[in-house]
């Protein structure tokens, strides 16, 4: 009886009473299942709410990477198009000496291709290895198209002498296999010799290596320059009254706002050599009329524009970290003894790491990757990997090997975003 | 920012010349924008300031560059009334440009405003699975290297279907590159980050209470949605809509890899007359440009005070 009276006791063996002993709703459903459900519930509607988004950007945008980096290391332009002299590389072991077999396949290969006007493709990919090919093949098809006679060797040695050059063979064997990792290692200035072997390319040939040690160079160099022309903009904005750094801050959101393009061509009219810079130099007597500065169509050009662009990338992270300082931390130390350096370096410069963190990453890795103002500022020397990428796509035509260097980028673009996503947090990615 | 009452006389020298160094940094932000302003003006097709632009004779300036951007490509440009203006209108290069700039724009930023204020706001439910990893998924078309990404879209709006043929369907449909929609559909994919991140950010402080009392007052989710959330995160909305068109405006890698003549838009005149012969017009095209920025940049930051006026968030 003594349950009865006391109404907690009740509940409790009510509530135990009822089967299991677990908690239900009131259509009986055990709460713990109940609460499962509108979890999972919940889940699935906010899913449902984002996938419309991540199937558009998987369609449009990750697939259509994801496809041209196969180009990287699949290319049947050659096993697609010569499927018997392919089959003889298959069956004879590198360093066979083609046989009268291997030429009859080359023949015979040649004159379909040329009937089925793909000796061009097939022309293209071998030409990738041996310049100047491509027009061997398409003149040869040509000739064989009236028909020839065995010995196909001699036949073929006759329209041509180049038919006899080993390195054409050797590149024939590395394309008879649509699957080769040959793009990787000429973007890595290497090469596969006769005998299979790796062996780097020759030394005026070796553009990849330098041009991926150049881009990360500069991409640094831009960081450390937007880093010590950002942090003193950032500081001074974030400890000055808001009404004075809001104003302030316009001058540094106008640069972002402002079109790329538009501020590379402000920098190519500044720093041409008859430009305003130079100009104003002569002007000031620091240099004579005739000794004006080559400061674009180089490197000086890709690292001033670039700074000028990526600095906004460099500040905004700053800013919102050196916001959240207490200015009381710098002012205890110096009541404690410390000068002014020491604060700032033992006691304000710690604190601001997020920030830096941030913004350098970021900077970095846009830097890494641009293409626009090299190729519009940067002439020769001042050229990043990304206009090598997109010479090979609209000039030379090796999509293969636009797609191995593209590739490597990108590793190395994921791997930093990775590391930023790591350290500070997309979603802590803000703009303006 | 004051010099502080302790501070030592070598100090003070330190704080004045600090100050001298942050001003000259804000003068390599802006000068390069507003010079060429002043430049666009030039009576001569130079690139610097003439000795008559310097002593302020009028002789110096002139809108010769402005007015060769209305006529280039034009076919009779010495009509006048209606005929120069139709002519204008239908043939001169930089206004088709502006057209086409303005059209993808427009419907790339729909595109993205729409799908990225949708992910966003089912990004930012707490009941969201894999929220970091998609989230990076979405972002992503910020970080890849433009020209990557410009290479991929290249192959794949050659020709859409082909991934279809793994799945053994008919691979032979309409190409999208050189078309307005392909161009439409790479410019929302290269603006869909900066809705999600400017949406994402004011949803942050959203107080999702809100939702819940508008439902137990009757409210069913179409209804809570357009009078209780949207209101709200408009000014969120608005200003990723305006990155998105900016990105859309100023993008030109994407547009020359896969856009044909026919979506010629005003990045793609400018690299092209960048690359050949550069002239003043340029010039004068990029101070039109400043001009839109500095409105751009004044509306985003009005969004942006409202947006914490209503949200009630004390300005930083």
């Amino acid at each position: 009886m003594a349950n009865a009276l006391d109404p907690h006791a009740a509940i409790a063996t009510t509530a135990t009473g009822l089967t299991d002993g677990a908690l239900r709703t009131t259509d009986g459903m055990p709460l713990v299942r109940a609460l499962a459900r509108s979890q999972k519930r919940a889940r699935r509607r906010a899913f449902l709410l984002v996938l419309p988004l991540l199937a558009f950007i998987l369609i449009t945008f990750v697939v259509p990477i994801g496809q041209m980096l196969q180009r990287s290391f699949y290319n049947d332009g050659f096993s697609a198009h010569m499927p018997q002299l392919s089959q003889w590389f298959d069956d004879n072991p590198r360093g066979a000496e083609p046989d009268e077999a291997a030429w009859a396949a080359l023949a015979t290969d040649l004159q379909a291709a040329a009937e089925a006007r793909t000796i061009g493709i097939v022309g293209t990919r071998i030409n990738y290895d041996v310049p100047g090919t491509r027009s061997l093949f398409t003149s040869t098809g040509r000739q064989v198209r009236r028909g020839l006679e065995p010995p196909y060797q001699a036949a073929l040695l006759d329209i041509n002498d180049d038919w006899g050059s080993p390195a054409l063979w050797s590149a024939m064997r590395e394309a008879s296999s649509p699957v080769t990792s040959n793009f990787y290692l000429a973007a890595v200035d290497r090469t596969r010799a006769d005998d299979g072997s790796i062996a780097p390319v020759e030394e005026r040939q070796q553009v990849y290596v330098m041009l991926f040690m150049r881009t990360f160079w500069l991409s640094l160099v831009i960081t450390a320059t937007t880093f010590l022309l950002g942090f003193p903009i950032a500081h001074l904005l974030a400890t000055l009254p808001m009404r004075k750094s809001n104003l302030l801050m316009i001058l540094v959101l106008l640069p972002f706002w402002t079109s790329l393009l538009v501020r590379t061509t402000s920098w190519m009219v500044l720093l041409q050599q008859q430009g305003v810079i130079n100009d104003i130099l002569v002007w000031l007597g620091v240099i004579g009329g005739s000794q004006r500065l080559q400061m674009i169509y180089n490197q000086t050009g890709t690292i001033i524009a670039m700074t000028h662009i990526l600095l906004p990338f460099m500040i905004l992270p700053l800013y919102s970290v050196m916001r959240t300082i207490n200015p009381s931390y710098v002012r205890a130390a110096r009541s404690l003894g410390a000068t002014s350096w020491t604060a700032f370096r033992r006691v304000y410069f710690p604190q601001t790491l997020p920030g830096l963190g941030a913004g350098a990453l970021l900077v970095f890795i846009l830097a890494v990757g641009y293409y626009i103002t090299p190729a519009l500022v940067g002439g020769s020397s001042g050229q990043l990997i990304s206009n090598m990428i997109a010479m090979h796509m609209t000039d030379t035509l090796n999509w293969s090997m636009a797609a191995a260097l593209a590739a490597l980028l990108l590793g190395a673009v994921l791997l930093l975003y990775w590391v930023y996503d790591r350290m500070v947090g997309i979603d802590n990615l803000k703009l303006g | 920012m004051a010099v502080p009452t302790y501070a030592t006389p070598l100090e003070r020298i330190w704080h004045y010349s600090y100050l001298v160094i942050c001003g000259l940094i804000f003068f390599f932000l802006i000068a390069p924008i507003v010079v060429i302003i002043p430049l666009s003006f030039n009576a001569e097709p130079y690139f610097t300031f003439t000795d008559r632009m310097l002593s302020f004779d009028p002789e110096g300036y002139s809108t010769r560059w402005y007015r060769s951007l209305l006529t280039f490509g034009m076919q009779n440009p010495d009509a006048t009334g209606w005929a120069f203006w139709s002519d204008a209108w239908n043939n001169a290069n930089w206004v088709k440009a502006a057209k086409n700039s303005i059209i993808i724009g427009v419907f790339s930023t729909i595109l993205a405003t729409v799908l990225g204020t949708l992910a966003a706001l089912g990004l930012s439910r707490p009941e969201m699975p894999f929220r970091r990893a998609i989230m990076a998924i979405l972002i992503s078309p910020m970080i890849v290297p433009l020209i990557i990404t410009a290479t991929g879209m290249f192959f794949f709006y050659s020709n859409p279907c082909e991934l279809l043929g793994i799945v053994g369907l008919p691979t032979n449909c309409g190409r999208l590159a050189g078309t307005y929609l392909g161009v439409i559909l790479a410019h929302a994919t290269l603006g869909i980050p900066f809705v999600i991140i400017t949406v994402t950010a004011t949803l942050v402080g959203f107080d999702q209470s809100l939702n819940r009392a508008a439902a137990s007052l009757g409210a069913n989710p179409r209804t809570t949605f357009f009078r209780v959330t949207m209101p709200l995160i408009l000014p969120g909305v608005i200003s990723g809509a305006l990155f998105a068109f900016v990105t859309s405006f100023d993008e030109v890698v994407a547009v020359l890899f896969i856009a044909g003549p026919e979506q010629q838009t005003i990045p793609r005149q400018m690299w092209n007359g960048i690359r050949e012969q550069i002239s003043p017009a340029i010039l004068a095209v990029a101070t039109l440009l400043v001009i839109f920025s500095i409105a751009l940049l004044t509306t985003v930051e009005l969004l942006r005070r409202r947006s914490e006026r209503i949200r009630g968030v004390t300005p930083r």
